[in-house]
C-alpha cells in the first residue's frame, strides 16, 4: 500500500517534466513567476526588519537615515505601545480560549449527530464569515450604543468586554469550520469501541475522542490568536476611547508619529511565529516519519 | 452496558437533543452578536438623528437610503472597481504560487506553504505602512522609475489608485494562495498521467484538467479577496488620496467621526445587499457549493 503512495507521489511531482523546448520554456517561466510573488510577499517584511535598525529622522520612522542598534537596545521604550501590545495578547488569549471552547462543541454536534436542523445551524454558522468585518464592526457598535427591547435593555460601555465579546463572535465560525473539516473522516465507531471495553461516556470522551481530535483543536486554535491578535477593522469601531489594542494604537499614532519601536516588536512577533510554526513543523514531520515507519 | 448504537454511513448518531445542547452556547452568541447587531443596524439606518449630539431615534426614514445613494454613489463604484481590480491582481499572482508548491514543492511543500503565512504574522497596519515606505517618494523604487522614465519627473506611486490597489492585493493575498493550493494539492495524481497520455502538449493539460478542478479553489479564493477588500479602509487612508476613499472609509468617518449613525448604518446596509448580490451572482456563474 505504502509503496503505491510513495509511486504516486513520485509521478506527481514529474508531472510538467517535459522534454520539449516549449514545455520548458513554460516551466521555467512559471518558476520564475512563483518566484516573484513570494519576493513580493517578502518585500514589506524585509523593510519592517530592515528599518527596526534604522535612525529615524523627526518623528516619522520612514525615510532611511542610519545604522544603529539603540531601538533594539530600547525595544520597550514607548511604554503605550507596550501597555497596547499587552492588552491585545489579553485579548487575544480569553477571546481564543472561549472561542475554541464553544466552537469546537459546535463543530462536534454537527458531525457527530444527525438532526433536524442541521442545515439551518451550518447556514447560521457560514453567514458571519462572508460579512465584511466594516459591517461587522458597525452593527456591534449599533447595539452597544443602543441597547434594545429584546436584550432587557442590557448596556454596554465600550472597552475590555465588548473588544473580546466581538472578537468571540468572529472567531467562533472559524474554529467551527477549521475543526469541523479536521473532524470529517474521523472514525466514530471508536468510540463504539470504547464503550464496549466498559469505559462510560465521560472516560470515552477524555481518553478516546478528545486525544484524537486535538491537533485539529490546536490548529484552530492557532489561528484563532493570529486572527484575534491582527484584527483592527472591527476592534477600531468597538473599542472606545480608552481601551487601545496593539493595531488600534498603531492607527491612532500613526497620523503624528510612527516610533522605530513598533518595527522592533513587529520583529519580535515575526520571529516568535516563525519559530512556533518551524517547531509545529518538525514535530509533525517526526510524527509522519514514526507513524509511517 | 453498551447499547446498541445506529450510525449512519457517516457514522453519525441520529439525536435529538443532544447536539442542541452542543450547539447552544456558539448558536446564542452568534444570535446575540452577529444576528441580533445586524437588527439593530437595520433599525438605525431607518432612524433620524437631527443634529450630531441627539439621540437618534427610529421612524421609517427611507431618505437616509437615498441620501446614501446619491451623496456616495461614487464611493460605492470605486470600492467594488478596486476590490475587482485587486483580486484579479491577486489570483495572477496566486496561481502560480500554488501552483509550483503543489506540483513541484515536494518534499518542501509545507515549508513553502510556511513562506507564504510568514509575512502576516506581521500586523496588517505595518505591513502596509511598509509599502507606504517603498513606493514613497524618497524611496529606491520612485527613483528607479523616474530614472528609467516609465514616471514623468512629477509622477508619483504614493497617493494613487495603484498604490491603493496593490496594497489591497498584498494584503489579501494568503486568502488566495491557500484556497487554491488546496484544491490542487486534491488532485488525484493518476488524473495528470491520463492528461498527459491524452494531451501531447502539456498546456493543453493544463487548461483541460489542472484549470477545472482548480476552479473550486479560485472561488473560494476571490471572495476571500473581494469582500475584505471591498470593505477596506486602511490601504485607502495609508497608500491613497482624497480621490480613492472608499466606502469603507465613509463608514468610518461618518460612524466614528462625524457620529451620523443613520447614513452610516443605511451605508454598511447598502453595502452588504450589493456583497450578497455579487456573492450570490458568481457562486451562480462558478456553481460551487462549498464556500468554507
Amino acid at each position: 500500500m505504502s509503496a503505491v503512495v510513495g509511486g504516486a507521489k513520485k509521478q506527481r511531482e514529474q508531472y510538467g517534466t517535459v522534454t520539449s523546448p516549449a514545455g520548458k520554456l513554460g516551466r521555467f517561466i512559471i518558476n520564475l513567476f512563483a518566484a516573484g510573488g513570494l519576493l513580493y510577499l517578502f518585500l514589506p517584511i524585509f523593510v519592517i526588519v530592515a528599518f527596526s535598525f534604522n535612525q529615524p529622522v523627526g518623528r516619522f520612522n520612514a525615510v532611511w537615515n542610519r545604522f544603529t542598534f539603540d531601538n533594539w537596545l530600547h525595544p520597550f521604550a514607548d511604554q503605550a505601545l507596550v501597555d497596547a501590545l499587552l492588552l491585545s495578547l489579553k485579548v487575544a488569549l480569553l477571546s481564543t480560549a472561549v472561542a475554541t471552547v464553544i466552537g469546537t462543541f459546535m463543530a462536534i454536534g454537527l458531525v457527530r449527530y444527525r438532526f433536524k436542523g442541521g442545515g439551518l445551524v451550518n447556514f447560521l454558522l457560514v453567514l458571519p464569515l462572508t460579512a465584511p468585518e466594516i459591517v461587522l464592526g458597525a452593527s456591534l457598535l449599533t447595539l452597544f450604543l443602543a441597547p434594545t427591547m429584546l436584550l432587557f435593555n442590557i448596556s454596554f460601555s465600550l472597552g475590555f468586554a465588548t473588544i473580546v465579546i466581538a472578537h468571540i463572535m468572529f472567531l467562533v465560525s472559524y474554529v467551527a469550520l477549521t475543526v469541523r473539516a479536521r473532524l470529517r473522516g474521523f472514525d466514530w465507531t471508536l468510540e463504539d469501541a470504547a464503550m464496549d471495553l466498559g469505559a462510560n461516556p465521560t472516560r470515552t470522551f477524555w481518553r478516546v475522542t478528545l486525544p484524537l481530535i486535538t491537533p485539529g483543536i490546536l490548529a484552530a486554535a492557532l489561528l484563532s490568536f493570529a486572527l484575534s491578535i491582527d484584527d483592527f477593522i472591527i476592534t477600531y469601531f468597538v473599542s472606545g476611547p480608552s481601551t487601545t489594542t496593539f493595531p488600534v494604537r498603531i492607527f491612532g499614532q500613526s497620523r503624528t508619529a510612527t516610533p522605530p519601536q513598533i518595527n522592533v516588536l513587529s520583529t519580535m512577533i515575526l520571529l516568535v511565529s516563525i519559530s512556533i510554526l518551524a517547531i509545529g513543523t518538525l514535530v509533525s514531520a517526526r510524527r509522519t516519519k514514526r507513524d509511517s515507519a | 452496558m453498551s447499547a446498541k448504537i445506529e450510525r449512519d454511513a457517516q457514522g453519525r448518531k441520529q439525536a435529538r437533543y443532544t447536539p442542541w445542547l452542543l450547539l447552544v452556547p456558539g448558536l446564542l452568541w452568534l444570535i446575540w452578536f452577529f444576528y441580533l447587531p445586524l437588527y439593530s443596524l437595520f433599525r438605525m439606518s431607518l432612524s433620524t438623528k437631527p443634529s450630531r449630539f441627539a439621540v437618534p431615534e427610529f421612524g421609517w426614514a427611507w431618505s437616509n437610503y437615498s441620501q446614501a445613494f446619491s451623496q456616495y454613489g461614487a464611493q460605492f463604484q470605486r470600492s467594488f472597481t478596486y476590490a475587482l481590480a485587486a483580486t484579479i491582481a491577486a489570483l495572477l499572482i496566486a496561481y502560480p504560487i500554488a501552483y509550483v508548491i503543489a506540483f513541484r514543492g515536494g518534499r518542501y511543500r509545507n515549508v513553502l506553504l510556511g513562506l507564504v503565512v510568514v509575512p502576516f504574522f506581521t500586523n496588517f497596519l505595518i505591513r502596509t505602512l511598509a509599502w507606504k515606505t517603498i513606493l514613497g517618494n524618497q524611496g529606491p523604487l520612485i527613483n528607479l522609475l523616474h530614472t528609467i522614465g516609465v514616471l514623468g519627473p512629477n509622477e508619483t506611486l504614493l497617493r494613487t489608485p495603484i498604490a491603493v490597489i496593490g496594497g489591497l492585493t498584498y494584503n489579501f493575498l494568503p486568502f488566495m494562495v491557500l484556497p487554491i493550493y488546496v484544491s490542487l494539492e486534491k488532485i488525484d495524481p493518476r488524473l495528470l498521467d491520463a492528461a498527459r497520455d491524452l494531451y501531447s502538449h502539456t498546456w493543453r493539460g493544463f487548461r483541460k484538467i489542472i484549470i477545472p478542478l482548480s476552479l473550486p479553489g479560485v472561488f473560494a479564493g476571490s471572495l476571500l479577496v473581494f469582500i475584505p477588500a471591498a470593505g477596506d479602509f486602511v490601504n485607502s487612508y495609508y497608500l491613497g488620496n482624497a480621490k480613492t476613499t472608499m466606502i469603507g472609509s465613509v463608514v468610518q468617518d461618518q460612524f466614528l467621526v462625524q457620529n451620523n449613525y443613520p447614513i452610516a448604518a443605511a451605508l454598511s446596509f447598502v453595502f452588504i445587499a450589493i456583497v450578497m448580490v455579487v456573492v450570490a451572482i458568481y457562486s451562480r456563474l462558478l456553481g460551487t457549493e462549498e464556500i468554507a
